[in-house]
C-alpha cells in the first residue's frame, strides 16, 4: 500500500473531526459561504457520513452583497446534494438600508455579518458551527484550535484556549456556550485547489478567469454586480480578464488579472504567487490585528 | 492531478527557551527558502524583524513573547511541512503539549552562549513524555560565540547525555545562526568545522515517521452510520494496521467476533485501507458496537482494562486532587476516571521523583486511574491514539490534564465480582425496604444531625432498618488520620460514601450527614450508587443563623482565626443545584421537616 500523500491525510483529518461534531453536539450546523473552502467542506461533509445524508442543516448568512453567481450556485448545490438550506439576513440591516456604500466596509460587516451570525446561531441555538477558515489565512487563526471555544455572548479569549492534544477534542460546553469548529485549520490555499481538482469539486465559476465588468476602486479592482454600486467622478466600468481569489460581499471583494480558465491553471498560478489571498479583502486592511479583534467580538 | 508527485508531509515543533530565537529562526528559514510571500514581508520591516512572523496576538506583540502555539504552512520541492511554533515559558507549557502531541520530530533551539537550560531540559521532557524520539538540537547564536567548534561540541555532548536519559533516540546537533542566516538554507563559510546538513536540508531528508500501518488493525469508532432498513456501517480513522473486506475481527469491549464485507472511502466501496485512512466499515453479524467501541484484528487483539498506570500532565489551574471524579477521553471511547494515587511527581526540570499529595498546573505526574467501566487500550509508546487520553473537569469542563496511559493495573476480563448467592435484591426483599442513601448537607450548625436523628426515629418506629453516619463521629474513628485540606475532605468523603453505598448493599437506608461543601464530591459519591439510591438532602440555613445557633462554638473560633478551612467562614460552600429535598429551616420546624423527609422516603 503507498504512503499516505499530504491530500489523503489532511482529508482524513477533516472528516474525523466532522464526525465528532455529529457524535458530539445536539444542534450543529454547517456555515456555509459558498466560497471554495466552504465548496470543500460540503464535500468532506458528504465524504464522512456517506451514504446517509449528514446528520446536519447548512447555513448561509447572506449579507445581500453577494456576488450575484454565488447565490446561484448555492441554491443549486443544496439541491443537488439534498442538503437542508437555511438562508439567514440581518432584518434590522435590511430595515435601515444598511450597505457598504452607505455605511462603510466595518459597520456593513458588522452588521450583515457578525451580528447577523450571531443572530442566527442565536435564534436556532446551534451548539457547534463549522467553519471554513484555515491557519494558514491569517496570524490570530494560526493561533487558534481546531475547537474553538465560545462564551454565551460569542467571544473567543485567545489567552484561555484549551489545551487540544492528538485528534481528542474537548467538546463539552455549558448551556448558551458553543464552538466554532474548523476541520480546514492544517490546509493551505495551495492544497484546498490541488483538493478540488483532485475531487472534481464544482466551484463558483467567479474563481476561473473571464471577461467581466470592472470598475477600479480604492486600488482595487471591483467587479460592478448591480446598479447599487455608485460610480465615482473618473470611474468606469470596463471590461478586464480577471478572476477572484477568495469571494465575499461584491463591493468589498478585490479581483486579479489572470488568464486562468482551468483548476490546472489555477494552481500554477497559485504556486507563482507572491501575495496571500486575504489581500483581496478590504476589510482586512483595517488597522493591526483587525482578524483578532474582530473574532473577539464574534466574528467568524 | 498537476503535480506528479504526491508529497509527504512532516509535522515538527519548534521549541526553547525564551530569547533563543525561536520565531526567528522560522521566519528567516523561510525568507532563506523564498516561501515568504510579499504582503507577508511587508509587515516585517525593514531591516526585516523575522519574529513578527509568527507572534500573532495582540498580547503577544505587546510583551514580546509566545503566548500560544501558531502553525505555519510551507512547502518545499521535495516534501509539505506543518511547524507549530511552541511557547518557551513554563506557564504556557500546557500549550507546547498541543503542539507536541501531533508532531514526530522537535527542532529544540538552544543559545550557544547559554548552553542546555532548565527550559531545554523541560521542553525536552515533554517532548518525549509525548512519544517524538527525534530531535535536531539547534545551537543558535553561533555567531556571537565567534564560531568556536569547541563551544558547539560541548553543548551537543551535553544535550546527548540529557536525550539518552529520556529516551530521545535520534538526535542531530546543527551549528546555525538564525538571525544571520548560518547554516538555514546556505552553507556557512564561517564554520569549516561543521560538516553536517543544513537545517533544511536536514528537514527536507530526514525519513517521515511511518504511520503504524505495520501494526496490527484497530478501529476506534467515532460513529454509527444507519441508512435506510440496511445500511449499518461503522465509521472511524484507522489507528494502525490495515483492513481488508474479509478480514476476522474483534469488536471490543464486547469480545464479539465478525468479519468485514465492505470498506468504504466515502462513497466509493474500496478493497482495503490503512491506517490514517478515515473509512466506514460493515460486518457480516450484526453485533452490537457502539461509539467508544473499538474494532480490531482477530488475531491480535488490544487489552480491555479500567484500571491503569498513566503519566498526567496537569494542565487546569485547579489542582488534581485524587478521588475526584473527571470526564476521561481517549479516542472517542469516554469515561469516568478518578485518579486513585499519585505514585510520584515528576520534576520536569531535573527528571527527579518527588512524593506528591496533589499536581499544580503544569506537573507532572505519574499516577493510577481507575474508570468507571473498562476500554480497549494500548500502551502509548506502542499506539499513540490507543494510549492517549485527556480529563475533563466536571463542572468547568476545562481540559484538565492529558495522559499517556504505559500499562493496566490489572485486566478487566479477569476481575469478575464474585457472584455472591444472596445479593443485595434479596436482603432487601428480607428487610422489606427500598435501601438507599439520603446524604444531607448544609452548613455546620444548618440542622443536619438533628433532623436526621428525627428521621431516624421516625424511621425505626416504621420497622425500618437504618443507620446513621455522622460527620464527626466518623472523623473520630474510620477518618481520624484526615485533617481539613481540600484532598483531605475529597477522601473523608470518598470514604464515607463508600461505606454507605456497602450499608444499602446491605440492606440499609443509610442516612449521611456531612457538610460535604463541595458540589464535585456530592456528586463522587451519587455515582457510586445506582439511580433512585441516593438522594441529596439540602439543609437550607442561612449562615448568620448558623452562627447565632454555633452549638459547638466553631463559628466563634473560626471568626476568632483559630480554626482554618472553615466552611462558610474561610471556606467555601457550593449549595446543591438540584437536591431532591430542599429543606428550609428557617421557615418550618424540626418536627415537619422530619415528617417531609419521611413521605419523601415511602412514597
Amino acid at each position: 500500500m503507498p504512503e499516505l500523500s499530504t491530500l489523503d491525510r489532511l482529508e482524513a483529518e477533516s472528516i474525523h473531526i466532522l464526525r465528532e461534531v455529529a457524535a458530539n453536539f445536539e444542534r450543529p450546523v454547517l456555515l456555509y459561504s459558498v466560497g471554495k473552502d466552504s465548496s470543500v467542506l460540503l464535500h468532506l461533509l458528504l465524504k464522512a457520513f456517506a451514504p446517509a445524508k449528514p446528520p446536519m442543516p447548512m447555513l448561509h448568512v447572506d449579507t445581500t452583497w453577494k456576488f450575484r453567481e454565488m447565490i446561484a450556485f448555492r441554491d443549486r448545490r443544496a439541491a443537488e446534494t439534498g442538503m437542508d438550506l437555511i438562508v439567514h439576513i440581518n432584518p434590522d440591516g435590511v430595515r435601515d438600508g444598511v450597505g457598504p456604500f452607505t455605511h462603510g466596509a466595518s459597520l456593513h460587516t458588522e452588521i450583515m455579518k457578525t451580528v447577523a451570525l450571531k443572530q442566527a446561531l442565536d435564534k436556532y441555538r446551534f451548539d457547534a458551527a463549522i467553519g471554513g477558515a484555515r491557519r494558514d489565512e491569517e496570524k490570530s487563526r494560526a493561533k487558534e484550535r481546531v475547537f474553538s471555544f465560545r462564551d454565551a455572548q460569542h467571544r473567543w479569549e485567545p489567552r484561555r484556549q484549551r489545551p487540544e492534544l492528538w485528534n481528542v477534542y474537548n467538546t463539552r460546553v455549558h448551556t448558551g456556550e458553543s464552538v466554532r469548529v474548523f476541520p480546514l485549520s492544517n490546509w493551505t490555499e495551495l492544497d484546498v485547489w490541488r483538493y478540488i481538482a483532485r475531487e472534481h469539486i464544482p466551484v463558483v465559476p467567479l474563481y476561473f478567469a473571464a471577461e467581466r465588468p470592472i470598475v477600479e476602486h480604492d486600488g482595487m479592482l471591483i467587479l460592478r454586480d448591480d446598479e447599487r454600486m455608485p460610480l465615482a467622478a473618473g470611474e468606469k466600468v470596463r471590461m478586464e480578464r480577471v478572476r477572484f481569489r477568495t469571494l465575499g460581499c461584491y463591493p468589498l471583494t478585490g479581483a486579479v488579472r489572470s488568464d486562468a480558465t482551468t483548476l490546472d491553471a489555477i494552481i500554477a498560478e497559485m504556486r507563482a504567487s507572491r501575495t496571500t489571498e486575504r489581500q483581496g479583502r478590504a476589510i482586512d486592511h483595517d488597522p493591526k490585528s483587525s482578524m483578532e479583534a474582530k473574532k473577539r467580538e464574534g466574528y467568524f | 492531478m498537476s503535480a506528479p508527485h504526491t508529497p509527504d508531509l512532516l509535522r515538527f515543533i519548534t521549541c526553547g527557551s525564551v530569547d533563543d530565537g525561536k520565531s526567528t529562526l522560522l521566519g528567516h528559514l523561510l525568507y532563506d527558502a523564498k516561501l515568504l510571500r510579499d504582503d507577508e514581508m511587508a509587515t516585517l520591516g525593514d531591516p526585516p524583524d523575522f519574529s513578527r512572523l509568527l507572534d500573532g496576538l495582540a498580547l503577544e506583540r505587546e510583551q514580546g513573547i509566545t503566548i500560544d502555539v501558531a502553525y505555519r504552512y510551507f512547502s518545499t520541492a521535495t516534501r509539505d511541512f506543518i511547524v507549530a511554533d511552541c511557547p518557551g515559558h513554563a506557564q504556557y507549557t500546557r500549550n507546547m503539549a498541543t503542539g507536541a502531541s501531533t508532531a514526530s520530530l522537535a527542532l529544540v533551539l538552544v543559545d550557544a552562549r547559554k548552553g542546555v537550560l532548565t527550559q531545554t531540559r523541560r521542553h525536552s521532557y515533554i517532548c518525549a513524555l509525548l512519544g517524538i524520539r527525534r530531535v535536531v538540537l539547534a545551537v543558535n547564536k553561533m555567531d556571537v560565540a565567534g564560531f568556536e567548534q569547541k563551544v558547539f561540541t560541548a553543548i551537543e555532548a551535553e544535550y546527548r547525555e540529557l536525550a539518552a536519559k529520556l529516551g530521545i533516540t535520534d538526535v542531530t546537533a546543527i551549528a546555525l545562526s538564525a538571525l544571520e542566516g548560518d547554516n538555514l538554507v546556505a552553507r556557512s563559510p564561517r564554520m569549516p568545522w561543521y560538516r553536517g546538513p543544513t537545517l533544511l536540508e536536514y528537514l527536507e531528508r530526514v525519513p517521515v515517521q511511518h504511520d503504524a500501518t505495520a501494526a496490527p488493525m484497530r478501529l476506534p469508532v467515532q460513529w454509527v452510520n444507519r441508512s435506510g432498513q440496511d445500511f449499518r456501517g461503522y465509521a472511524g480513522t484507522l489507528a494502525s494496521g490495515k483492513i481488508a473486506v474479509g478480514d476476522a475481527v474483534v469488536a471490543l469491549p464486547s469480545a464479539r467476533h465478525t468479519h468485514v464485507t465492505h470498506v468504504f472511502d466515502g462513497d466509493r466501496d474500496i478493497e482495503s485501507a490503512s491506517a490514517g485512512q478515515a473509512v466506514t466499515l460493515t460486518l457480516a453479524d450484526e453485533i452490537d458496537i457502539a461509539r467508544g467501541d473499538v474494532i480490531a484484528a482477530t488475531h491480535d487483539a488490544p487489552e480491555v482494562a479500567d484500571q491503569f498506570a498513566a503519566h498526567i500532565l496537569w494542565m487546569d489551574e485547579a489542582p488534581l486532587l485524587p478521588g475526584r471524579l473527571y470526564f476521561f477521553q481517549l479516542g472517542p471511547a469516554s469515561a469516568i476516571a478518578r485518579v486513585t494515587a499519585i505514585r510520584h511527581r515528576v520534576d520536569v526540570d531535573t527528571q527527579e521523583s518527588l512524593s506528591a499529595t496533589r499536581l499544580a498546573m503544569n506537573e507532572v505526574g505519574y499516577v493510577h486511574l481507575s474508570l468507571d467501566h473498562p476500554i480497549a487500550f494500548e500502551p502509548y509508546v506502542k499506539n499513540r491514539v490507543l494510549g492517549g487520553f485527556v480529563l475533563i473537569d466536571r463542572q468547568s469542563f476545562s481540559t484538565a490534564a492529558c495522559g499517556t496511559v504505559d500499562f493496566a493495573l490489572r485486566r478487566a476480563g479477569n476481575i469478575h465480582w464474585q457472584a455472591l448467592s444472596v445479593d443485595r435484591t434479596t436482603r432487601a426483599a428480607s428487610m422489606q425496604q427500598h435501601p438507599r442513601c439520603l446524604w444531607f448537607t448544609g452548613l455546620s450548625g444548618a440542622g443536619k444531625s438533628t433532623i436526621a436523628n428525627q428521621v431516624e426515629q421516625r424511621l425505626h418506629a416504621l420497622g425500618r432498618h437504618t443507620y446513621l453516619l455522622d460527620g464527626d463521629n466518623v472523623r473520630h474513628g474510620l477518618n481520624r488520620d484526615l485533617g481539613f485540606t481540600a484532598e483531605d475532605r475529597v477522601e473523608n468523603i470518598r470514604r464515607v460514601a463508600e461505606v454507605a453505598r456497602l450499608m444499602v448493599d446491605a440492606g440499609l437506608i443509610v442516612l449521611v450527614s456531612f457538610i460535604s461543601p463541595f458540589r464535585d464530591e456530592r456528586r463522587m459519591a451519587r455515582d457510586l450508587f445506582g439511580a433512585g439510591d441516593f438522594a441529596e438532602v439540602f439543609v437550607d440555613t442561612p449562615i448568620e443563623l448558623c452562627e447565632q445557633r454555633d452549638p459547638k462554638g466553631l463559628y466563634a473560633k473560626a471568626r476568632a482565626g483559630e480554626l482554618r478551612n472553615f466552611t462558610g467562614v474561610d471556606s467555601p460552600y457550593e449549595p446543591p443545584l438540584e437536591p431532591e429535598l430542599h429543606l428550609h429551616t428557617e421557615k418550618e420546624s424540626v418536627d415537619v421537616l422530619a415528617r417531609r423527609v419521611v413521605e419523601f422516603l415511602e412514597r
